[in-house]
């Protein structure tokens, strides 16, 4: 395999690539609960050129290739399954363009979340992205690739549909033009008015191509951001208080969540609304309105708003949501998954409830947490729980509790959100025999070795 | 010792009816208020029992020494009557409850409790409180839960403050000074009221700031400022601690500008309001007492209450009045503190 190694070293630089112990037991494995494995080599490419030439000898070599943000997703998508190379993106993060009136930004594959923000704070304050809470370090691309929510995924749905344009690089090495850019300089659609390829590729985990760009929407950063949570002990009455609110069309980003500690927190389901002004005029107006949509249940005292602390708020405010980070050292060991269905709203008294049982019956620290999409057309549902690395017991218990969340989760109309190899097989075999075939053809046509991302998405 | 029975027949002799007559929450003349109290003393319903925004006020405006407040709470409570949203009285129930987290200093003699208000543990430092600190109780453990009259709840103050008390017992202490007036009523007469031995003396922290600037009063310069003060619901547990308001402004030079809402006559900051009635009335209350401190040129708000110096904080500063706490207010007096909080060098 040395001629392997050189070839590689060749394509990206002798600093750029590995197959040392010490670099693939880290490239084994993601934060999660699946079990590792190893790659062959480690490259991290600087250029969409040297991911060409390391995609071309893959694909002579007939060598796995696993694309890799920041391997944050926690079910085990970038875990090398047959091994093979291990396709690190973090050095490709340049921030190509941000064009201000047209309010997107065009990023290389490997750009973090956080520098986007940051960059974006510096120099175009006034326009954001919808950032989400995994770490600063999570990647744009890795996030679109599986569907990701962010802080604006209320008003404008999955972070995948504020996509407007891609460039991948596809499994026998050539480059491929997603959307406007394709037929223009401009990165302003990633389908419309031509057919829609995006979902060729986006929510395929890498299978069927690397995205090496990638071009998202962004949108009005209002100088003022607020925070009001509705407290409610009755989990049947979210559902009807989510639509209420999202009707009034003044609610930015709506969190919902259940935890048992700190004590504040136990017994009650608590709805974030996170909500935006240019003036205080502006901001005291959507308060308004979003006080008023809840009065009835103030009224019959099934919920209320607390008041919230000044000292709380930047916490609450903070993006990304830190307290994500603070979950995972719950029970000590830093260890934290979370299985996160997408799922109707008026699913969230069964998701709220099933959450209680397991964690009871298996005796795990939990979080339910909710994120409504696109004004209530669904929502994603997180089961997480924390438990101790050291702790192989509570490992296996939280391994349990996972699956049957799972099986619970197809059962209640819901489909896997970044779905284990394993929920894959489920949704699969769930799947319309039609879709099924059409999956398999596609992935056939663009992956006709099956080097990309091996294991995932496979049509048997 | 506060006895809080009830005499029906006071009320119907009332010549005021100054408890609801006075409210600045619901519209009643002095018959009906006669009417109303006696109906809810008897037990039957009245609208009071639905309407009452727990501002305690009526406890202070009954001159005849009936506890209109304090019915109305057990009334609602045998009723089921609820007050706040079944949530928000749970979350502040679970906020009260012990966890064996307190703090305790080097315990004296004469002890400061600082309830579980995180606030005080930064602001009790300095000449004010150097012949106390580092004597302090802080936690859920020494909290006097008086709060859930607000809920309606009595049943929880009578099972959590017998455990209080032991708590300070097992300390043996012989005076405590409460830094919140809810604190300070507890313990000087409604646990007396229900039948609780208190084995310690229990001293009003304005009481014990004045004695303190009087002993420190070389060091006073005159702050020259005009101040709106906001009281706090739970003042009215103890309007006989009231005066030292004006005593202290008037020992540190600060003028307390003549207001309509104040003394007897104080809104509520709108926290409670908020919490347990919604937008509507929470933001006429707040404007009201706001434009009422703009109007009457304060320069300055003053808080006794930290939960009313959270509600109105960031309000009163955005209409360009400084919000201040009174021990703060105190340490500017003597040099701690200069007017932007900042320790002056």
């Amino acid at each position: 395999m040395k001629n392997i190694l050189q070839a590689l070293a060749d394509a990206v630089g002798r600093d750029y690539v590995s197959d040392q112990p010490e670099e693939m037991y880290f490239y084994a494995r993601d934060p999660g609960l699946m079990p590792p494995h190893q790659p062959d080599y480690v490259v991290v490419p600087g250029t969409v050129e040297e991911i060409q030439t390391v995609v071309r000898l893959a694909s002579r070599e007939k060598i796995p290739i696993v694309p890799m943000g920041a391997g944050m997703a926690l079910t085990g998508l970038i875990i090398p399954l047959k091994g093979g190379i291990v396709l690190d993106m973090k050095r490709m993060n340049r921030i190509l363009e941000v064009h201000e009136k047209a309010r997107y930004a065009l990023v290389e594959g490997g750009t973090s979340q956080g520098f986007l923000k940051s960059y974006l704070e510096e120099h175009h304050p006034r326009l954001r992205h919808s950032i989400p809470d995994s770490p600063a370090t999570a990647t744009i691309a890795a996030n679109v690739m599986i569907h990701g929510q962010g802080r604006l995924t209320q008003q404008y749905g999955f972070n995948s549909d504020m996509v407007s344009g891609l460039e991948v690089v596809l499994a026998s090495g050539e480059i491929c033009r997603i959307g406007s850019c394709a037929v223009s300089p401009d990165w302003f659609s990633k389908g419309a008015p031509f057919p829609d390829l995006s979902g060729l590729f986006l929510g395929w985990f890498g299978a069927t191509g690397i995205i090496t760009k990638i071009a998202v929407k962004l949108y009005p950063r209002k100088k003022m951001r607020d925070v009001e949570i509705f407290l409610t002990d009755d989990e049947e009455l979210v559902p009807s208080m989510i639509y209420e609110l999202t009707h009034t069309e003044m609610v930015e980003d709506i969190n919902i969540f259940v935890q048992p500690r700190p004590m504040i927190f136990r017994g009650n389901h608590h709805i974030a609304l996170f909500f935006t002004g240019d003036t205080d005029e502006e901001l005291e107006f959507k308060r308004k309105l979003i006080w008023h949509a809840l009065d009835p249940y103030i009224k019959s005292k099934d919920g209320g708003f607390m008041g919230i602390p000044p000292v709380m708020k930047p916490t609450l405010l903070d993006m990304p949501q830190k307290s994500v980070s603070r979950f995972a050292d719950v029970k000590k060991g830093g260890g934290f998954e979370y299985s996160g269905p997408i799922i109707l709203v008026e699913k969230y008294p069964q998701c709220a409830r099933k959450i209680v049982e397991l964690a009871a019956r298996y005796d795990l620290g939990y979080s339910g947490m909710a994120r409504i999409i696109g004004r209530g057309h669904s929502m994603m549902y997180g089961f997480a729980f924390t438990f101790n690395r050291a702790d192989s017991e509570m490992m296996a218990r939280t391994r349990s509790a996972l699956c049957e969340i799972s099986l619970f989760v197809l059962e209640l109309g819901g489909v896997f959100w970044k779905p284990t190899v394993e929920e894959q097989k489920m949704a699969l075999e769930k799947m319309d025999p039609n879709t099924r075939a059409l999956m398999k053809m596609i992935k056939a046509n663009l992956d006709p070795l099956g080097i990309m991302n091996p294991g995932n998405w496979e049509v048997a | 010792m506060v006895q809080l029975s009830f005499d029906a027949h006071l009320c119907k002799t009332c010549p005021t009816g100054d408890c609801l007559v006075k409210c600045q929450y619901l519209d009643v003349d002095r018959e009906k208020a006669g009417e109303e109290m006696v109906k809810i003393s008897e037990g039957k319903d009245s609208f009071v029992l639905q309407d009452c925004v727990t501002c305690y006020a009526c406890e202070e405006y009954c001159k005849r020494g009936n506890h209109p407040f304090y019915l109305i709470t057990e009334r609602r409570q045998e009723k089921g009557i609820l007050v706040a949203p079944r949530a928000i009285t749970r979350q502040w129930v679970n906020i009260g409850e012990p966890q064996g987290k307190y703090k305790v200093g080097k315990i004296r003699d004469k002890v400061l409790s600082l309830g579980f208000m995180p606030e005080y543990l930064e602001s009790v430092k300095g000449e004010l409180f150097e012949d106390l600190m580092p004597s302090y109780v802080f936690g859920q453990e020494f909290f006097c839960n008086v709060v859930y009259i607000h809920f309606a709840d009595t049943a929880i103050i009578k099972q959590r403050l017998p455990r209080v008390i032991d708590h300070f017992k097992s300390l043996g202490v012989r005076e405590v000074v409460f830094m919140h007036d809810e604190c300070y009523g507890a313990f000087a007469s409604l646990a007396p009221a229900y039948g609780m031995e208190v084995p310690f003396k229990a001293v009003h922290y304005f009481e014990y700031l004045y004695q303190r600037l009087r002993d420190l009063r070389d060091k006073i310069r005159p702050l020259r400022l005009k101040a709106a003060y906001q009281r706090p619901c739970s003042a009215r547990l103890c309007p006989d601690k009231h005066h030292f308001v004006r005593d202290i402004m008037n020992l540190i030079g600060v003028e307390l500008v003549e207001r309509q809402y104040q003394d007897e006559n104080a809104l509520c900051c709108s926290g409670i309001l908020s919490l347990c009635f919604g937008y509507d009335i929470a933001h006429d209350v707040k404007a009201r007492n706001l434009a009422d401190m703009v109007k009457h040129g304060a320069q300055y708000c003053v808080f006794n209450c930290p939960a009313c110096q959270n509600t109105l904080g960031a309000e009163v500063a955005k209409m360009g009045i400084r919000p201040i706490h009174m021990i703060d207010l105190c340490r500017m007096a003597i040099g701690e503190k200069s007017p932007n909080g900042v320790r002056p060098t």
